[in-house]
This record gives C-alpha cells, structure tokens and sequence, in this order.
C-alpha cells in the first residue's frame, strides 16, 4: 500500500515537472492603429506635461519673421530656402573660422536631405530651428585641394538637386553640362579651398566621396541649428531668394 | 542577474490541464486553447510622444504615448499573458529628445510595461555613454547579440537575449542591429563591433531553442526589413536560419498591412513584421497553443 502511494506521487510530480507538452497550433497578426479613437492615459498625460509645457515655452520664442513660406522643393538646382542656410552658414561660421585659423571659409555646401522641413510664413521661432535642423550635426571646416573641389561641383552637375551651396555660381548649359564654375567670381585656381559643412557629410554622408581627401578638417564645435538659431536672432526679417549661383541655361 | 521573469503565474485552468489528460480537457469546450501569448511591439518611434499634429498632411493626430498606453491596457485586461517588444530607434526625432536626451522616451517605455527593446543606430545620436546614462531610466532589458561591447562602457548593461516565462511558456527574445560604419560616425559608436548578423543568429537560436528549451523564440530586429542588394535584412534572416518563430523589424520605417510569411531554412512559417515609424501603429500578434496530444486533430493555422 505505502509503495503504491509512493509510486503516485513520483508519476504526478514528473508529470508536472516535465516541460508543458504545449504545441502551437495557430498564430494571428494584425496592425492597431494608434487614433485618436483611443483615449489617452491620464496618468501619462500628467507625467508627460511638466516636459511638454518646458518645450514649448522655449521652442516658440520669436526669433525673427518671414513674410513668405519657402521650402526647399520651391525651385531646381537653388532655393530660397537652401540659399538661406547656406548664407547663414557663411555668415556666422566664417568669423570663428577667420579668428582660429587666419583662413576665410571660400565655399559652403549642406545637403538636401538635410533640409528636414519647410517655413511658415509669419514669426520664425526656435522651433523652426528644430524643424530645418534637427539633428545634432556640427559645422566642420574641410580643407580641399582644388581638384577635390573639381569634385564637389562635378558632384552637384551630375545630381542636379539643390544642395545648398554658397561661394560657388555654377552654370550648365542647355543639355545640363557644366558650361562656367567660380568660386566668389574667381576661376578654380591651383590652391586650397576651405569648405564650410556639416560633421555628417565630412564622414561620409550623401556620398560625398571628396571629402575622404580632405587636407585638414577643423571643426568649428557649433551645432548646426544654434548657428540657425543665432542666425534669425540676429535678422528682423528673413526673406531670401533664388539666384544664380547654380543656374541652368535655356534653350 | 534574474535569467528569467514571471508575467503572470499559472492560472488554475492551466495548471488542471497541465496534469490531466484529453478526458479532463475536453470538459474545456468553452477554451479552445490550452495557452494564448500576445505579442505587442512598435518600432523607430523616435521620440514621437505626442500624437501628430492635427493638420498634418501625412499623419494628422495619428501616435502618441498616452493613447499607446490605454491600448496596451486595454489588450492586458483581456490577456495578461502579453509581452511588450521594441526594434530599436526609440531615440531622435522631436525636440523631447533635443532637450531630455533620451530620458523620457526610456520612462514612458517603463511605465507602459515594456519588456524589452534594442540598439537603433539613432539610440547613439547624442553618444554610446548617453545610451549608458539613459538605461538609468529604463526599468525593460535593452537587448543586442552582434554588438561586441566589451570595449565600451555599455559592457554589462545590454544582454544579449532574455527569457520571459509567461504562462508556463518560455518565451525567447534576442536582439540584432545594423552595421554602423557609414550610418553612424565612430566617435558616437566608439569600439563597438560590428558582428555577422546571421552567425550570431544561429548561436543565439541554438542557446534559446536547444539549452533552454523555449516554446518561442522572437528575433528584435533593427537591421531593416529588405533591401535589393546583398545587404542582410529581416526577410534574408528568416530564410537564412531556422527555429525563429517570429522577428520585430525596424530601421526601414516599413508599413505593413499584415505580418510577412517567410519559409525558413527548414521550410518552416517564421513571421516578419514591422509598423511603420512613430508610434503610429502597434503590431499584435497572437499566439494559440494546445496540449501536443492535441496537436493530431489540428494543423498550424496562421491568421496573417
């Protein structure tokens, strides 16, 4: 009798310790989409806020006005809005990089892609700044040989996309092939250019092959959007235009 | 450290089960599975904690943590057994992370119950010491296999996989992430390497299926779901390995309507699937198990 009860209990105990003979037998998947059909969580709203209203009182101090919105799909090869972050770039990075370097920034040149939203028209506020520029990108100096800066302006006649560029005035003829370059005015000349851009396209970013051969990059330690940011500061209005540092010829 | 976390304990219908036989269990008409797993998981939110704007042209009021939460909610009162998942990315994108640096991404993900997520390229935008800094908040496991960071100061701080048990099922859950070089500059990702993503794979589902015997294994992903060239992606990984039930893609931003069915190396179903960006989605998907004595009267229904 006692050997019957034992031999029970060792049966239940396996059979309970042995790993859940569960099998899958069927899977189900679907997408839920978050609307405003669910309400919201009071007691993250609430834990949410002191951040939010800490944002928004900084993000929308006015910092200067345009009286027309720009984006950057206004126009080919330049845009106003291009045209003025590059400007921007120029202007407020060419005095700190005189001042360390003795050296005067020739050209500038971001990207497209990193023009990461348009402007309203109205007040231009620190939002904006975080709207166009986001991420943390800083302002970095290249030195580049004068066949390397052949390079970037091949770059941007095979592209044709409107890069923002200052110091350059590139023409393309009717067939969009490199008619006339210069940089402030001047033909290319066998001597060293410095390069104003962004820490993400030195390293690589966008495929720009030619700054792998720079001759020196001095980084300037400026964030991107504060230069943005010091720039509308320092302007009542904004109002930029397209021009002709990039143009193609007619027909 | 604890190698595995209780969800929920064993419910008395599921311990009756699990001692009794098919005499016992068909008194259980009215349930029709023995065990039901629920999957919840989201991708690259990149910081979006409040919904769009509402004039938004692309995404108008659509997102946002605070209706994500009610959801998740919503789906644990109807089955506690769900895990909460993230691929990566949760960091960059609105100015809460320009200002916080993470930290209140890593909060909230806490205070919703999430399980686990991994290492986006994006999570090293502000540095690998920020990440560092930043799981001070995270109360889930952030998870990644193919980073060797030995040499940096995330050593120790990331796993490579972890085990949920929930409901008497063992539920293994490891991570992989993209090649950095080109995507991320060296000075944010530091001496972190870079390792095979399909090697590690298969050393991982060995550790989770063979020595430790897990009902499940789910694959965090945040190598991108497809790519033309020879470049890995989720859809190469599923095809490329075996005993992987299901992987939780990032990277691409991919919207799908419904989860990817892939045949693996053993012409077995593995499941891929991302949602989009943003919060603007949550993926669920549901697992149904039955006791293996069972199993005869029954093929593998997949709902997908």
């Amino acid at each position: 009798m006692r050997q019957f009860l034992i031999l029970i209990l060792i049966s239940i105990s396996i059979c309970s310790c042995t790993k859940s003979p569960t099998i899958l037998v069927k899977t189900n998947g679907e997408q839920v989409q978050i609307s405003d059909s669910i309400e919201k969580n009071k007691e993250l709203e609430d834990f949410i806020s002191p951040y939010r209203e800490r944002i928004q009182e900084e993000m929308s101090a006015v910092l200067s006005y345009t009286p027309k919105a720009m984006f950057k799909s206004d126009a080919q090869l330049n845009t106003p809005l291009g045209n003025m972050m590059s400007d921007a770039v120029l202007e407020m990075a060419n005095p700190i990089f005189e001042k360390r370097t003795g050296h005067k920034i020739d050209v500038v040149i971001l990207n497209y892609g990193g023009i990461r939203s348009g402007i309203n028209a109205g007040e231009v506020t620190t939002r904006t700044a975080y709207n166009i520029m986001p991420f943390e990108n800083e302002v970095a100096v290249a030195e580049l040989a004068s066949e390397e800066l052949k390079a970037l302006v091949n770059y941007l006649v095979k592209n044709k996309v409107a890069h923002p560029i200052a110091g350059l005035q590139i023409t393309l003829n009717a067939e969009g092939l490199l008619k006339e370059v210069k940089v402030n005015g001047e033909h290319i000349q066998n001597k060293s250019y410095y390069v104003a851009t962004s820490d993400y396209l030195i390293k690589g970013g966008d495929h720009m092959e030619f700054f792998k051969k720079s001759k020196s990059v001095h980084s300037l330690d400026y964030k991107l959007r504060n230069l943005f940011i010091d720039y509308f500061k320092k302007k009542d209005t904004i109002a930029p235009k397209q021009d002709n540092r990039f143009t193609k010829l007619e027909n | 450290m604890k190698r595995s976390k209780f969800i929920k304990t064993t419910g008395a219908a599921t311990t009756f089960t699990a001692v009794g036989g098919i005499g016992l269990l068909s008194a259980f008409q009215s349930k029709p599975f023995t065990k039901h797993l629920t999957i919840l998981h989201t991708n690259d939110v990149h910081s979006h904690i409040d919904p769009f704007p509402e004039n938004d042209s692309k995404y108008p009021d659509l997102g946002g943590v605070s209706r994500r939460y009610s959801y998740i909610q919503k789906v644990k009162a109807e089955n506690p057994n769900t895990l909460i998942l993230d691929a990566g990315d949760s960091f960059q994108g609105t100015p809460y992370f320009n200002f916080y640096g993470g930290e209140l991404e890593f909060k909230l993900m806490s205070k919703m119950g999430y399980h686990a997520s991994t290492i986006g390229n994006h999570e090293f935008d502000n540095g690998i010491d920020n990440i560092a800094a930043q799981l001070e908040y995270a109360d889930f496991d952030m998870l990644n296999a193919n980073y060797d960071l030995k040499n940096t100061i995330l050593y120790g701080l990331v796993k490579s996989h972890q085990i949920y048990e929930v409901d008497g099922l063992t539920i293994g859950v490891f991570a992989l992430g993209i090649e950095l070089d080109g995507l991320v500059s060296k000075d944010l990702y530091k001496e972190t390497k870079y390792l095979d993503p399909v090697e590690i794979a298969q050393e991982q589902i060995k550790i989770l299926k063979q020595d430790l015997n897990c009902d499940i294994v789910i694959c965090l992903s945040h190598l991108g779901y497809s790519y033309k060239s020879d470049k890995i992606d989720d859809l190469k990984l599923a095809a490329q390995t075996k005993d992987i039930d299901l992987i939780i893609g990032g990277h691409t931003h991919t919207f799908l309507d419904k989860p990817t069915a892939i045949e693996n190396a053993e012409g077995k179903i593995v499941l891929v699937n991302q949602v989009g960006w943003a919060g603007i989605n949550v993926g669920r998907i549901d697992f149904y198990f039955d006791d293996k004595e069972l199993k005869e009267q029954k093929s593998l229904v997949m709902q997908v």
